[in-house]
């Protein structure tokens, strides 16, 4: 190392105070990482360590198993019942889509039918994290919101799962409606995601996104907190059943995210 | 359907149509094996490439991979076909036509010269043939200059992109991300905000805000806020200031028609953004973006191969006259490019083709955390994207996108690459950042923390 990328190391790892009151003020506007300061042309060490952390956190969600019996557990009293996808691993989860939305078919046959109004689908997704963490008590919150009318059937917790796997569910299971907890592709700054997503009347291979109605960021404390996605949750699920659908139909007034844009 | 053989591995391999024989010569990758297209085995992949390598580039016109009837980016592709640009390499077959892209005779000007005599089929069938180093010394060849406020596309430059997104489009939030861009040196090829909204009246509040910057500092370069483009064909009758149009684009007309875009929407947008003739130095105002796997996700794939029909966006891209035009190339997710080493040769392919058919071809050198891949990957594809000489590359502060999560080059990633390859700025930006003293004898960005810059004064300005 020359002396001048010496002194730049340090110049980069001492900012000085009037700068470090600069970034600090306008980090309170972005979690954008602003304001790095430098190491010749590149990031000093602690900010690439960072990211370096930020980044396994997010690896590590999407590759930790997920246990069904965490959510059984936090469940107490309600019944539950465990199904896989068509996908065996995370490796090929990952690599086939149309397997994570299709159900293993011995799993298909353990599926009580039944006059349902609801079910609700516990599903790994991108995180199990998250769904570990927040799925068992939206859906504690969620039916504790529910007028006495509504049969709600066993909790799905389903494994190597894509939202699309509840059409597939819940068709099987006869019921009406469906609400598929997810994780949630991590990103560098939240790897506990938990997206939910309402379908009325799915039709497995035939419902599209366009059909669903999403909550997203479900991450208490910095995102939704489990009180309030419940809330909303419990509400749309009353106007899809009064409407006989969900998706663009059913207009949301808690205006849901923007889709991601494709490439 | 012509079928095409070779034998191999003591075996015959057959390929029904030049489809088929272009996915199965395809590299391995994810997506063409979702989609029941990817080669059966290594040999019969290799088989392939034998037998592609045989079929004469006219066979491309003879033959189309989509019907004319049913696509209109076929027809764009057939009816704009130029035959006399094509006459230098008519009696080539595809192994003998990387060959020439590899001699000497393919200098600058004898490939600007052939690019619009090639088509989207005929690129993608030679890369195929190619490793990546091929791919490497053929796009380093070609220059393609575009011109808005800032010049793209010279020798020994490279344009950055500063994307300061923020995941409510919060204006000072967006501000303080520009400014860490601009004080990096970031921002020549355009300062472009992913919208996280739609809503007329969201986007023009940043596109006033990107166009006050612009001039109140009076910087050599362009905005674009990255909406649908009827969204801003609506802002530009409404006199928005809009620089670029943006729009993603596809390979296939019903890809297309997901995205909600026709090509007749595409030239209602161009005319008007040619009319504001908002450019100084140059008036190439469209931006495309692109990407392997938006068709087979849409399933409007055609039985074509991801790769192929990629290339075939850059014909929709092409007839725009487009200043910038970048893959995103690691965004779509491993389903469809599993790891870094895909997401790298795809980079590669994609500049290539891009280049080939005359486009100022940039990339968004990127990865999802639930593809395998990690910075590392970002290093070396921006190395040897740097070594091909691609136009542009996307930066984010610390790498690190928090409105669209997923991880791009940084700031700091386009300071390494000018450094490495002693690359520069446009020449117009690099007067600008000469003008406000932030380049340093070297031509380097000058480090100005700690120091009563001008750019840090509107920082203060904006923390108050």
């Amino acid at each position: 190392m020359t002396d001048r990328q010496l002194a730049d190391l340090v110049r980069a790892l001492v900012v000085p105070e009037s700068d470090a009151a600069m970034w600090a003020s306008l980090r309170t506007h972005t979690q954008a990482r602003i304001g790095l300061g430098r190491a010749g042309s590149a990031l000093p060490t602690r900010h690439r360590l960072e990211l370096q952390a930020a980044h396994a956190a997010a690896r590590d969600a999407v590759h930790s198993p997920f246990e069904p019996e965490l959510v059984a557990a936090a469940l107490t009293g309600v019944p539950t019942v465990r199904v896989r996808s068509a996908a065996p691993d995370r490796l090929t989860y990952l690599q086939r889509p149309d397997l994570g939305r299709r159900l293993d078919d011995l799993d298909r046959a353990h599926l009580p039918r039944g006059d349902w109004d609801v079910v609700f689908v516990v599903a790994d997704g991108l995180s199990s994290r998250a769904v570990h963490e927040h799925a068992a008590a939206v859906i504690r919150a969620t039916t504790s919101l529910l007028p006495g009318d509504w049969s709600v059937a066993p909790v799905v917790l389903a494994e190597q799962a894509r939202v699309a796997l509840g059409d597939d569910i819940a068709h099987a299971l006869g019921a009406t409606m469906v609400v598929v907890l997810i994780g949630e592709r991590p990103g560098m700054s939240a790897a506990d995601s938990l997206g939910a997503y309402l379908t009325y009347a799915p039709v497995p291979g035939t419902t599209t996104d366009a059909d669903r109605n999403c909550l997203s960021n479900i991450r208490p404390p910095l995102g939704l907190s489990h009180g309030a996605a419940a809330a909303k949750l419990a509400a749309l699920m009353g106007r899809a059943r009064e409407l006989g659908a969900t998706g663009v139909a059913l207009k949301d007034e808690f205006s849901p995210p923007p889709p991601l844009p494709v490439p | 359907m012509t079928t095409y053989t070779a034998a191999l591995g003591g075996r015959s391999h057959r390929f029904d149509g030049l489809a088929a024989l272009l996915a199965a010569a395809s590299p391995e990758r994810s997506g063409d094996r979702l989609a029941g297209l990817a080669a059966e085995s290594a040999q019969a992949r290799v088989a392939a490439r034998w037998a592609l390598a045989e079929v004469p580039l006219a066979q491309f016109l003879a033959e189309p991979v989509i019907p004319y009837e049913d696509d209109d980016v076929t027809r764009l592709i057939v009816d704009t076909h130029d035959a006399a640009a094509f006459a230098p390499v008519a009696g080539l077959t595809v192994g003998e036509f990387r060959e020439w892209l590899l001699s000497s005779t393919a200098d600058a000007g004898a490939l600007a010269a052939l690019a619009p005599g090639l088509t989207p089929e005929m690129v993608a069938a030679v890369s195929k043939l190619m490793g990546n180093a091929d791919l490497v010394a053929v796009a380093r060849k070609v220059r393609v200059v575009t011109a808005f406020r800032s010049t793209i596309g010279l020798p020994g430059r490279l344009a950055t992109r500063l994307q300061p997104n923020h995941p409510t489009d919060d204006p000072a939030g967006v501000a303080a991300a520009l400014l860490d861009g601009l004080l990096l040196g970031s921002g020549d090829a355009v300062i472009g905000i992913n919208p996280a909204t739609d809503s007329p009246k969201a986007v023009r509040d940043l596109l006033e805000l990107l166009d006050g910057v612009i001039a109140r500092y009076d910087i050599p370069t362009q905005s674009c806020v990255l909406c649908h483009v009827t969204t801003s064909i609506d802002l530009m009758e409404r006199g928005a200031p809009v620089d670029l149009v943006f729009q993603s684009i596809a390979g296939t007309q019903a890809a297309n028609a997901s995205f909600g875009v026709t090509l007749g929407l595409l030239d209602e947008a161009h005319e008007g953004a040619k009319a504001l003739g908002r450019g100084t130095v140059g008036h190439n105002a469209l931006y495309f973006e692109t990407g392997q796997g938006s068709a087979l996700s849409a399933d409007a794939h055609h039985g074509v191969d991801q790769q192929t029909v990629e290339a075939r966006a850059y014909a929709v891209a092409r007839r725009y006259d487009p200043l910038l035009v970048n893959t995103v190339v690691g965004f779509i997710g491993p389903e469809y490019l599993y790891d870094g080493r895909q997401i790298l040769r795809a980079a590669l392919e994609d500049h290539f083709c891009g280049k080939l058919l005359g486009l100022p071809m940039g990339l968004d050198i990127c990865y999802t955390n639930h593809a395998d891949a990690d910075d590392d990957d970002i290093a070396t594809m921006l190395t040897m994207l740097g070594v091909a000489g691609a136009s542009f590359v996307i930066c984010t502060p610390g790498g690190d996108d928090i409105m669209l999560n997923y991880q791009s080059a940084s700031y700091h990633d386009a300071l390494y690459l000018r450094e490495v390859l002693g690359l520069r700025p446009a020449p117009e930006f690099e007067a600008w950042l000469e003008r406000i003293g932030l380049l340093d004898d070297g031509g380097g960005i000058r480090d100005v923390a700690g120091t009563a810059h001008p750019l840090m004064t509107i920082g203060k300005e904006l923390a108050a």
